[in-house]
């Protein structure tokens, strides 16, 4: 239950616990560290698509001699199996030898050798010798199954939820009885992650042992994949994470790529090796957010009631199944959205294709769902000609509605809320019409939306991780905050030592969070899913309770009864450690059902509003956001700074899907590896940013916190596009929205702005 | 079917460069590119140094960034009324800061200001976005509205070109093997001329053109007497545009003109599809950003 | 070659290839491994150091061209006052107004923040309270958009660059 005497800490704007590390360049990520006698390693990767490898020739006229050169063959050598192993075991670590080759820039061999260069020049005299294949580069592609790639239908994985009908039939007689159905497709882009430090990795052998240091989310996940791929023991890898510079997903499942290549070229070298990409490999090999076509239909009645909800998601998974079916899940779980509606079904399917595996992205398939729902309802406010906050208000779910899935919401439903919070502080709309510096006419729009996202894992996942974090009292009298949670620039080893401080009665420095090392720490499961502070933060704050417990009940024992911090030192000479490890308990009245996808989706919901004001310049067609406000239901601020600090940059990656940021791919290769054309925003790109703050908390949250990790980056694409339907007068309904796209469509918008009775 | 194709990746060996001088004049300079033709002439590194680790180093360097005689802006009489000279290695921060610059050229202010940002901009410089010659070189749209002249020199002499004949083809320009840019000279402009500028990138700083365009437009008595634009991003090179600058002059300031001026656009540029835009975008941006110039041309 | 480069207010003689770069003489050679690469294309701006006093991309710059210059680093922007490491203000603003997140493109932020809080006088006179935080804060947008951050939507670092230019104003202790 919420903590009814919050003390200190929580709740506070305490400086992040290695901000000073960070701003004087004393951090030290990967490729800081001082790796002594350490070899440089580098990828040689597949030009193709879709091959088999037929051999790796070494050019004989090339000095190898302080080379090595690892292939899949070095794997089964050593009695390891060759994959990454994440949910299933279909994707290699090197393509193997005589086997399929799935996609451009796969690896196909590694190279080590003293220097960057030395390695490079050595990269370049390995030829694979690869016979190409059919790609299959589109999802309609992949679907008509002639070119199979996975199983028989080249489907990785399918989800049906059904809401209030028996079959499809059942469910087209209720659509039918609809007045009136909107019904349009929407296409969203891959996205890239674009973490501004890149992969980096770095392995060394002592004895029988691996050691893994690197930039990564996730310690335990690169942990089980070595043991897999190396045929290892669980003490036989120790996985540790380094300073790492943002993630937002694209470390959840790669850093186990890099750490295999890593650790077979230190075992072969014998000695240490680290890789550490450049920002055209990273761009072009590693995983992005998946690209999407839902079909959305929604039947409304007269009245403007909603009849049904249908939404089918089609995602293109890439190559191998990576994380597929959990972003797909996620994607089919938001795409009814946060609106009652008796009667619903979603499909998806997440299908194989020759492009790099796509994977976690902030949102992992909820952004791709929210964009068509709330697209979907702007259209239906904009059809009935009702106010669209309002019509958003009369379908939003409250407590005591059922969700798509039949979870009925009880608690911490911060509706009214985030609503409300918008309705306050929008205002008037921006003048229509306008004129810019160059003199060109400008035409304003404004968009809202409303949206909800699952913090946790889904389902049963929280049961089944059975995360554990565990808080100790050094016999140096000491504390330590034990946990696999990673600070990837989200602030949770601060959130932590304060959630420890406050339970404990201490002050946030007397708290340490020690490093991420699967040797000394915990599996708390994986930094991903909105989970950290709302889960772990609440394991943590468990533990330290049970510390201070126990080490109050010594001194009232001992016949000197206090507080914690006055025993802690005395407690810790006289008896040493004490630690307390505890484990995920859920919420009561949390049921899922995998089969039927039925229940309690996620223990808890973040709620959310937006409203953008757009500007068109009519010459260039550029897209200008004016305004953003996001106001949303985090549960409790546990730093309202880095809460809001985490929202922001939520926020501006959303704005950047939706109007900048544009993977190309060609041929199945990324078109536009670089930093200078596969853009992101700038400073000047960012508009100011308005965060509003809601606390409707959750009892089961640490002092009533939720995720709030991912749930920025879900609804502002649909209030920008929502503000340019506004502007213009024609729908886009795809992601990103660019000039191009506008300026293809100027005969459309110029005469349904003159139908407006617009001044241009 | 399958083909058998072998693959390699496409780094290349990176080799240290057998070379490196810094001349401290520009005959020095002269003498070391005769003698090391082959070796790079780097100043603010903004392009030769771009992922230097992937490519191949050059045979030798010849480092200019130092050179005072290249750098800096003064004032000259080249006969036709005072021009600007700007040094070749003069970066755009100076460009920016200049008084005499923004004075006689605002545009090429304005083009400098959008050239990147801060820390590009104290390293690149006018002669460097010249010797590059890159279709979407940030100043150079600039320098043919402006009829910018360059001083070219090599073992054989000084000569100016004028900055219009000096593009060829994509990348390729008229600098001789032996010749370095030693600056770039403004002619004074007509003071009742009108300077235009817009560049249209992929985001609104640090950013690549997908359309660039510069004009210097004069009226008198209600027509456009002098005419010249140049065009960035939409050609092989950085282009003028006679059909256009043809319907300008002589015609009156109005719709009717800019209407006529952007659908003779069409004939003067052969914009591409690329990873960035579009050449229907790129089309028709033009024709509304110069149709924007001309009406606001009065 | 033998280069010599002023780092820190410190001179220091490296043996290196002309052709290298200055970013990896700094945090190979130099051990200053504060200043990071983020892409190699000078695009990102983590690499950004001062030069002769300007912010460059240190991975556009070639060591040979750095002989007899001088270079700030995010390692010279605190001072050192006896055993006390006193923090440049825009370091201290970064901190406490939550301007680092990742932390990898900090010291690129703060080494080009700190030249333009003192440079560039519409940011200065903003920072004194003169001319509005509107103008201010388009102008840091303006002058740091060679820095990418992908983490804090940039919100925060503005508010701790105006917030550092008022107090370099206001002559607030470093």
């Amino acid at each position: 239950m919420v903590d009814p005497q919050p003390s200190g800490a929580v709740g506070r704007a305490v400086p992040r616990v290695d901000g000073v590390a960070k701003v004087t360049g004393a951090a030290r990520y990967l490729d800081d560290l001082e790796l002594p006698g350490a070899w440089h390693g580098v990828t040689v990767r597949s030009t193709v698509a879709h091959g088999v490898l037929e051999a790796i020739d070494l050019d004989p006229a090339f000095d190898w001699t302080d080379v090595v050169v690892v292939t899949s063959a070095d794997i089964a050598a050593h009695g390891g199996k060759n994959v990454v192993f994440l949910i299933e075991e279909d994707q290699p670590a090197l393509a193997p030898l005589g086997g399929r080759v799935m996609h451009v820039d796969e690896a196909v061999a590694l190279v080590a050798a003293p220097t960057r260069a030395r390695a490079l020049a050595a990269r370049r005299a390995v030829r694979p010798r690869i016979a190409a294949r059919t790609p299959v580069l589109s999802t309609d592609d992949a679907l008509r199954g002639e070119v199979k790639l996975y199983g028989d239908d080249n489907v990785f994985k399918r989800f049906t939820i059904r809401k209030g009908h028996a079959d499809d039939a059942a469910f087209e007689r209720v659509m039918a009885s609809a007045a009136r159905v909107i019904d349009a497709t929407y296409t969203t882009g891959a996205q890239e992650q674009m973490y501004i430090e890149t992969q980096a990795m770095a392995a060394w052998w002592d004895g029988g042992r691996c050691h893994l240091v690197g930039s990564m989310q996730c310690p335990y996940y690169v942990h089980k994949a070595m043991k897999a791929l190396l045929g290892c023991g669980p003490d036989e890898v120790i996985v540790t994470q380094s300073v790492t510079g943002g993630g937002f997903g694209g470390k959840e499942e790669y850093p186990s790529m890099i750490a295999a290549h890593a650790a077979l070229l230190a075992r072969k070298a014998g000695r240490p090796v680290k890789i550490v990409y450049d920002r055209g490999e990273d761009i072009a090999a590693t995983t992005k957010r998946h690209p999407a076509i839902v079909r959305h239909r929604l039947g409304l009645d007269e009245g403007g009631g909603i009849v049904a909800i249908d939404a089918d998601v089609v995602m293109d998974g890439g190559a191998y199944l990576t994380l597929s079916p959990v972003v797909l899940s996620r994607g089919v779980l938001h795409a009814a959205g946060p609106y009652r509606c008796a009667t619903t079904r979603v499909v998806g399917r997440v299908v194989a294709t020759n492009h790099p595996p796509h994977g976690a992205f902030r949102g992992f398939g909820a952004p791709q769902t929210t964009f068509p729902y709330e697209r979907q309802i702007d259209k239906a406010a904009r059809a009935l000609g009702v106010d669209p906050l309002a019509f958003r208000s009369r379908h939003a779910l409250r407590a005591g509605d059922t969700t798509a899935t039949g979870q009925e919401l009880t608690v911490s439903v911060g509706t009214d809320e985030v609503l409300g919070a918008i309705e306050r502080v929008a205002g008037a709309p921006p003048a229509r019409d306008g004129r810019a510096a160059s003199g060109a006419p400008v035409r304003r729009g404004r968009g809202v939306c409303f949206y909800n996202h699952g913090a946790g894992f889904t389902g049963s996942g929280e049961q089944r991780l059975a995360g554990r974090a565990e808080v100790a009292l050094t016999a140096a009298g000491a504390i330590e905050v034990r946990s696999s949670s990673t600070d990837i620039g989200q602030g949770s080893i601060t959130m932590f030592a304060q959630i420890a401080a406050d339970a404990l009665g201490v002050a946030v420095a007397d708290v340490r969070v020690v490093d991420p090392s699967t040797d000394r720490v915990p599996d708390s499961g994986p930094t991903v899913a909105s989970r950290t502070c709302m889960v772990v933060g609440g394991l943590v704050e468990r533990a330290a309770r049970a510390v201070r417990a126990r080490v109050e009940a010594w001194g009232a024992a001992r016949g000197t009864p206090g507080t914690f911090a006055a025993l802690a030192a005395a407690c810790a000479a006289a008896e040493g450690e004490v630690a307390e490890r505890v484990q995920y308990e859920p919420p009561p009245g949390i049921v899922w059902d995998d089969a039927t996808y039925t229940g309690s989706a996620y223990p808890a919901y973040g709620w959310a509003a937006c409203l953008v004001d757009v500007a068109i310049d009519l010459d260039t067609c550029e897209i200008t956001i004016e305004r953003c406000v996001q106001a949303i239901d985090v549960g409790k601020a546990i730093n309202p700074t880095i809460v809001k600090g985490q929202i922001e940059g939520g926020t501006l990656q959303a704005l950047g899907w939706a109007v900048l940021e544009h993977v190309v791919y060609k041929d199945g290769r990324v078109a536009n590896a670089t930093m200078t054309n596969c853009i992101v925003p700038t400073f000047a790109d960012a508009p100011e940013l308005e965060t509003i703050l809601v606390e409707v908390p959750f009892p089961y949250g640490p002092h009533g916190a939720k995720g709030v990790g991912e749930i920025p980056m879900d609804g502002p694409a649909a209030a920008v596009a929502n503000a340019i339907r506004d502007a213009l007068g024609v729908d886009f309904d795809h992601v990103p929205i660019l000039p191009e796209h506008l300026a293809a469509r100027r005969d459309e918008w110029t005469r349904a702005i003159a139908a407006a009775g617009g001044a241009s | 079917m399958t083909t058998t194709t072998t693959t390699t990746t496409a780094t290349t060996t990176p080799t240290t460069p057998t070379g490196y001088v810094r001349p401290a004049t520009v005959a020095d300079l002269i003498a070391a590119r005769a003698d090391h033709p082959d070796w790079a002439v780097l100043c603010g590194g903004t392009d030769l140094m771009v992922e230097a680790p992937l490519r191949p180093a050059p045979a030798g360097v010849i480092d200019v960034w130092g050179l005072a005689e290249l750098r800096g802006i003064s004032e000259l009489d080249d006969g036709g009324g005072a021009a600007v000279r700007i040094g070749a290695a003069t970066p755009w921060t100076e460009v920016i800061a200049s008084a005499l610059v923004a004075a006689r050229a605002p545009i090429l202010v304005a083009a400098a200001r959008e050239i990147g940002a801060l820390q590009i901009q104290a390293r690149g410089t006018i002669g460097g976005n010249v010797g590059t010659s890159s279709p979407v070189g940030d100043s150079l749209p600039v320098l043919l509205a402006l009829d910018a002249v360059l001083e070219l020199r090599s073992p054989r002499g000084a000569r100016t070109v004028p900055y219009r004949d000096y593009p060829i083809s994509y990348r390729k320009t008229a600098l001789a093997a032996d010749e370095v840019i030693v600056a770039v000279r403004l002619p004074a402009p007509h003071p009742e001329a009108r300077q235009h500028w817009r560049k249209v990138g992929t985001r609104r700083a640090q950013s690549i053109s997908k359309v660039m365009a510069a004009a210097v437009l004069r009226v008198e008595a209600g027509r456009f007497v002098e005419a010249r634009l140049g065009l960035g991003a939409v050609a092989d090179r950085p282009v003028r545009a006679p059909h256009a600058e043809a319907a300008l002059l002589g015609a009156p300031v109005g719709a009717a003109t800019a209407d006529a001026v952007a659908a003779a656009l069409a004939h003067d540029v052969a914009p591409i599809t690329d990873v960035r835009s579009t050449a229907a975008y790129r089309l028709q941006t033009l024709q509304h950003v110069v149709r924007r110039f001309v009406l606001e041309t009065a | 070659m033998n280069v010599t480069i002023e780092v820190n207010g410190e001179r220091r003689t490296v043996d290196v290839d002309p052709w290298r770069r200055l970013l990896d003489v700094l945090r190979e050679d130099l051990r200053l491994t504060g200043t990071k690469e983020g892409c190699g294309e000078g695009e990102c701006g983590a690499c950004t150091v001062l030069l002769d006093g300007a912010p460059v991309n240190s991975c556009l710059v070639a060591a040979g061209q750095c002989d007899g210059r001088a270079v700030v680093t995010v390692e010279g922007l605190a001072r050192r006052d006896g055993g006390e490491v006193l923090l440049h203000e825009v370091q201290r603003a970064l901190v406490e107004r939550g301007g680092a997140q990742c932390g990898i493109c900090t010291p690129g932020i703060a080494v080009c923040a700190a030249y333009v809080i003192d440079a560039e006088p519409a940011v200065a006179a903003a920072g004194s309270g003169a001319g509005g935080d509107g103008d201010a804060r388009a102008k840091v947008r303006e002058l740091l958009s060679g820095n990418i951050c992908r983490c804090t939507g940039y919100q925060l670092i503005v508010d701790a660059v105006v917030e550092a230019a008022r107090a370099r104003q206001g002559g607030g202790s470093r």
